[in-house]
């Protein structure tokens, strides 16, 4: 069931390439039905998924893939490579409380992304193959349970990527996608090394001999003594640490990292935005919690105040920016960096609430960042300009537009009763009580007050007060003393249309369900944060050793 | 003074060679295919180059059948020690016949090539010349052998790179190729000559028995060894010795372009092999010399140096042959990652590198020259918005280009990941190799892109309506090169698989 779900968009962009160019509504709803497809079996697992199974990594004496569950593994590849011993690579998927959770953001932002795609009119067919590749390396990716099926997923990513961002982007699209590319192709090139390295390290303690599993690779009794990233070997494992928390970081994005995400986020269309923020951003952070922090506990735990105050940076920083810009998506691009922070922060304070905060606060940023990448959209497609000076009053014009914002604005900004707040909260109570973090986590709370002040002002400059001078739409009167307003070259609904209502109202209930009640979601990856926690921990470290 | 051999000696000299003979089957079985070609080329009348092609298709094909009847036979030296029959000549005997009938496939496209008034005469009969030169030259146990082989393949090659005889700029590539090619010849030939002075000996095994048990003056060791690179680095287009390669590569008639690239330079590295493992003693005490450096040394700075500067250089280059040729530079120093280390696994993803290097680096060629066919120039410039029109041409030269950063899943990144396999825990010096060759290639992701980014993300600027449509045959390789290159990327197993049993032979010599 796992395979399917990650190699459905792949089949879809196999139909599509046998579909001629001219048949674009096909070329859609062939895509859309994949998606879909793809929700319906993520429901399923979800209804499935077990959430007293713990997975992270496999239990002394227990099954050797440890409680994943929906677990596929097939041998794939096996070289015998003399003095090294076989070796080994295996087509191993499975799913754990922290991916699982990732696995139904991806699904739900896949069916966002092509609805919003519908718009989409230069070389459909060309996007769509792209993007259901680029949709089965998400999804591949955070089901990936051996170290060379992530790398092989991780890198598939880049390439439908770069030509997403630089075919149906903006102006400056050339710059942007390649600065994307290079910027993520060094992150993980160097994540090559460690892959190799940490495979002479480990050995699957069922057959003795090396893998590159990661559920093997998790479990400190599997490392070889004496070997490059054995434990004895600490010069290597911190300088593998940093290199894979470099690559991770790369990709949150985490300062001073962070340059190519504004670029990226400012020329993609506005589907790719939402797919890039939503969920490509996410995994960033998954690997950390997959494979930097369980493969090298002893470092994460020697590194947590710098890890701490580079989540602070980016909160504060993030924030900083957000409120600095003239430009609608530059501005929800930064208050990503800033809300990333957030994930940063909770990773840091590596007790249970935070990390929990942390995951939770990678699903609900998912949803309301697409949300928010949604609502420029619409108002771009409208005005054809993001300038947020040049809007002004909309909410009497636009009132549905206005009431969505509303909560997308409000769940971004934190307050109680949208996900977002359940998430903070988590993170800041983690940050709190762990004593490394606890001055970090001070300071981060002003980056609240900030994020309140950026997405406060916009709202307030955008929606509220009068219709500027130099606005982007010329105001009518209707004669019977209605005003109403006109956009140059559109044709459309003035507010939203039924096709944006699709993809924005089911976020917007995600979004408040959530906040309301935190259980669906939170329930299933509490166990896997426990033993999580458990594995990071200095204590068990000891116990291995 | 020379003495008349007696007849007994004769008779046992006709036997041995007789005997040979059965070993050299498929040498032999091209060397007639060679004649075959230049009979039929005055045979047959005008309008021959079609015929021509497939019957050189034919016979190479053929040709791979007498190579797979060599794997029954075990490794021996035949030919007083001249030549070897074994596992990894066997090897690159496959991959020169595959390189050769590639280049054909691509010679057949080739319109500039193909409406040459003076009609191809003995083009495809070079190529054969090449591949019989080739496999000499990877299975030559001997110096003089290994001098002969060279220059076949040289002497081949300056002729194909000229072969386009009204256009100036093939002429010039030529005679740029020759001198270089004279110039490398000689001092190969000095260091052999050098060689053979300190241990009386041509034979390499025997060379590196008298050198390890006799010992030698290391000073003109390493001066031998360097002359032996010299000649051996033009072959690779390693830095230093690379200067002929970008304008004989932009010059030469695109096929030729394409199977220097590949062929020559793997034979080149066949030969390196081969001489340096089993010649040159190594890992033994006390045979570093009195400037402690070793030919091991040399090695490292002329790969790290072919990774530095031919990925750095293809920058700014704005002809895509040119841009091939400096990335070409910098695979010969991933390549050389692959064989300083020293050890089987090494030597088999260097094998690996090459496969994968063949099937990408063909692939690459090929769609340029399809290309080229319709838009009459290799210019990066002109690429400009034709993605658009040749969608086919346009992914699948992403795909080959992709490979050739060594992105999964394609073939190059698994020659990449065995190349780093073998470099991680060997050691410091090893790993900064390992971190130089990962650096450059974050860099050469940024040229090769340069031509999706023209063909994809650029608008075309010209008026005029192309035709650009591919024919049938055309789509067919491109569409077969494309999938063989993603599908060995995700199993690459067989291929690994031989590469290790070939590399296998230098059990005694590695480790």
């Amino acid at each position: 069931m796992l395979s399917l779900i990650v190699f459905l968009p792949i089949i879809a962009g196999l139909i599509i390439l046998a579909v001629p160019a001219s048949q674009k509504q096909i070329i859609r709803i062939v895509s859309l039905l994949a998606a879909i497809a793809q929700g319906v079996i993520a429901v399923l697992i979800w209804r499935h998924y077990d959430p007293t199974m713990a997975g992270i990594v496999a239990a002394p004496g227990g099954s050797p893939f440890g409680s994943f569950q929906l677990i596929e593994r097939i041998p794939w590849i096996s070289l015998n490579l003399g003095s090294f011993g076989p070796m080994t690579i295996e087509y191993f998927i499975g799913v754990d409380g922290i991916s699982i959770t990732m696995v139904i953001l991806t699904a739900l932002i896949s069916i966002i992304g092509v609805l919003s795609s519908w718009t989409i009119q230069k070389q459909v067919k060309g996007y769509f193959i792209l993007f259901n590749l680029l949709s089965t390396a998400m999804m591949g990716c955070f089901v990936a349970l051996d170290f060379f099926l992530f790398y092989v997923f991780w890198e598939l990513m880049l390439l439908p990527m770069y030509f997403l961002i630089g075919i149906w982007g903006g102006p400056n699209r050339e710059y942007a996608a390649i600065k994307f590319f290079l910027y993520t192709l060094f992150g993980s090139v160097f994540m090559l090394l460690v892959m190799i390295g940490l495979y002479f390290s480990v050995v699957d303690p069922m057959t003795g001999n090396h893998t590159f599993s990661l559920v093997a690779m998790a479990d400190q009794a599997n490392y070889v003594k004496g070997s490059i990233l054995g434990p004895d070997s600490t010069t290597w494992r911190y300088i593998a640490f940093i290199v894979l928390f470099v690559g991770f970081a790369i990709k949150v994005p985490m300062f001073p990292f962070h340059t190519w995400l504004p670029d990226a986020h400012v020329e993609a269309p506005t589907p790719i935005s939402v797919i890039l923020a939503g969920v490509l951003l996410k995994l960033g952070t998954y690997g950390m919690m997959r494979i930097n922090f369980p493969l090298f506990p002893e470092v994460y735990q020697a590194g947590l105040y710098i890890i701490g105050v580079f989540g602070a940076i980016n909160i504060i920083y993030g924030a900083f920016c957000a409120l600095a810009q003239q430009d609608l998506k530059k501005m929800v691009a930064y208050s990503s960096i800033s809300h990333m922070g957030y994930v940063l922060l909770g990773l840091a304070a590596a007790n249970s609430e935070g990390m929990l905060g942390a995951l939770y606060q990678m699903f609900n940023h998912g949803t309301i960042t697409a949300m928010l990448f949604l609502l420029v959209g619409v108002i771009y497609d409208r005005a054809h300009t993001r300038a947020i000076d040049k809007f002004g009053g909309l909410a009497s014009y636009m009132p549905v537009y206005f009431g969505v914002v509303m909560i997308a604005w409000f769940a971004s900004l934190g307050l109680p009763g949208l996900s977002g707040f359940i998430s903070e909260a988590f993170v800041f109570v983690g940050a709190f009580s762990a004593p490394i973090t606890r001055p970090i986590a001070i300071v981060s709370v002003l980056g609240i007050v900030f994020g309140a002040a950026y997405l406060l002002w916009s709202l307030q400059r955008m929606f509220l007060g009068k219709r500027k001078p130099d606005a982007a739409y010329e105001l009518e009167s209707d004669g019977h003393g209605h005003e109403h307003i006109h956009f140059h070259d559109w044709n459309g609904k003035l507010d939203l249309d039924a096709r944006e209502l699709t993809m924005l109202v089911p976020l917007a209930i995600i979004v408040i369900a959530l906040g309301i009640y935190p259980m669906p979601v939170m329930g299933m990856l509490t166990t896997s944060i426990n033993k999580l926690v458990q594995v990071l921990a200095p204590v068990a470290m000891s116990a291995v050793k | 003074m020379f003495e008349m051999p007696s007849g007994a000696e004769i008779q046992s000299i006709i036997s041995t060679l007789r005997a040979g003979a059965g070993y050299f089957i498929p040498e032999i079985y091209l060397s007639a295919l060679f004649m075959v070609l230049i009979i039929l080329d005055l045979v047959l009348g005008h309008r021959k180059n079609r015929i021509l092609a497939s019957a050189t298709i034919v016979g190479l094909l053929g040709s791979l059948f007498f190579v797979f009847q060599q794997h029954a036979i075990p490794d021996a030296e035949i030919f007083f020690g001249m030549y070897a029959l074994d596992r990894f000549g066997i090897f690159f005997k496959y991959f020169f016949v595959l390189s050769g009938i590639l280049s054909v496939v691509i010679s057949m496209e080739d319109e500039e090539l193909n409406r040459q008034e003076s009609g191809i005469g003995e083009y495809y009969a070079l190529i054969v010349a090449m591949v019989i030169g080739m496999m000499l030259m990877a299975s030559s146990t001997d110096l003089a052998m290994m001098f002969l082989a060279m220059e076949l393949v040289g002497l081949s090659a300056y002729v194909l790179t000229g072969y386009l005889k009204r256009q100036p700029r093939s002429s010039e590539a030529a005679l740029k190729y020759l001198i270089y090619g004279a110039v490398s010849s000689g001092m190969l030939l000095y260091g052999f000559s050098l060689i053979y002075g300190m241990t009386a000996q041509t034979n390499i095994t025997k060379i590196s028995m008298e050198l390890s048990s006799h010992g030698y003056d290391p000073l003109v060791m390493i001066f031998a060894s360097l002359l032996v690179l010299a000649g051996l680095g033009y072959k690779m287009g390693a830095v230093p010795f690379h200067f002929w390669s970008p304008d004989v590569y932009e010059g030469a008639p695109t096929p030729v372009t394409a199977y220097l690239s590949v062929g020559s330079k793997a034979a080149g590295f066949a030969m390196l092999m081969r001489f340096f493992f089993v010649a040159v003693p190594h890992g033994k005490a006390g045979v570093e010399d009195m400037l402690n450096i070793d030919w091991l040394a040399i090695l490292m700075i002329i790969s790290a140096a072919s990774m530095i500067y031919g990925n750095v250089v293809a920058i700014w280059q704005k002809n895509v042959k040119r841009l091939l040729a400096y990335s070409s530079i910098a695979h010969a120093g991933y390549l050389l990652l692959g064989i300083i280390t020293m050890d089987k696994i090494g030597t088999q993803a260097t094998l690996v590198y090459l496969s994968a290097y063949l099937l990408m680096n063909i692939g690459a060629f090929y769609v340029i020259v399809l290309i080229s066919n319709k838009i009459g120039s290799e210019n990066l410039e002109d690429y400009k918005g034709l993605g658009k029109k040749m969608p086919l041409a346009g992914a699948a030269l992403t795909v080959f280009l992709v490979s050739l950063v060594g992105l999964p899943p394609t073939f190059g990144f698994i020659g990449k990941l065995m190349i780093f396999t073998a470099l991680i825990g060997k050691g410091d010096l090893y790993m900064w190799l390992a971190l130089i060759g990962i650096m450059t290639s974050v860099i050469s992701l940024y040229y090769y892109m340069l031509i999706p980014l023209n063909m994809f993300l650029r608008e075309s600027d010209r008026q005029d309506q192309q035709d650009v449509k591919l024919g049938m045959w055309s789509q067919v390789v491109t569409t077969v090169l494309m999938v063989a290159t993603l599908y060995l990327g995700l199993f690459f197993q067989p291929i690994a698989e031989f590469a290790k049993y070939s590399a296998s032979m230098f059990g005694a010599v590695l480790n």
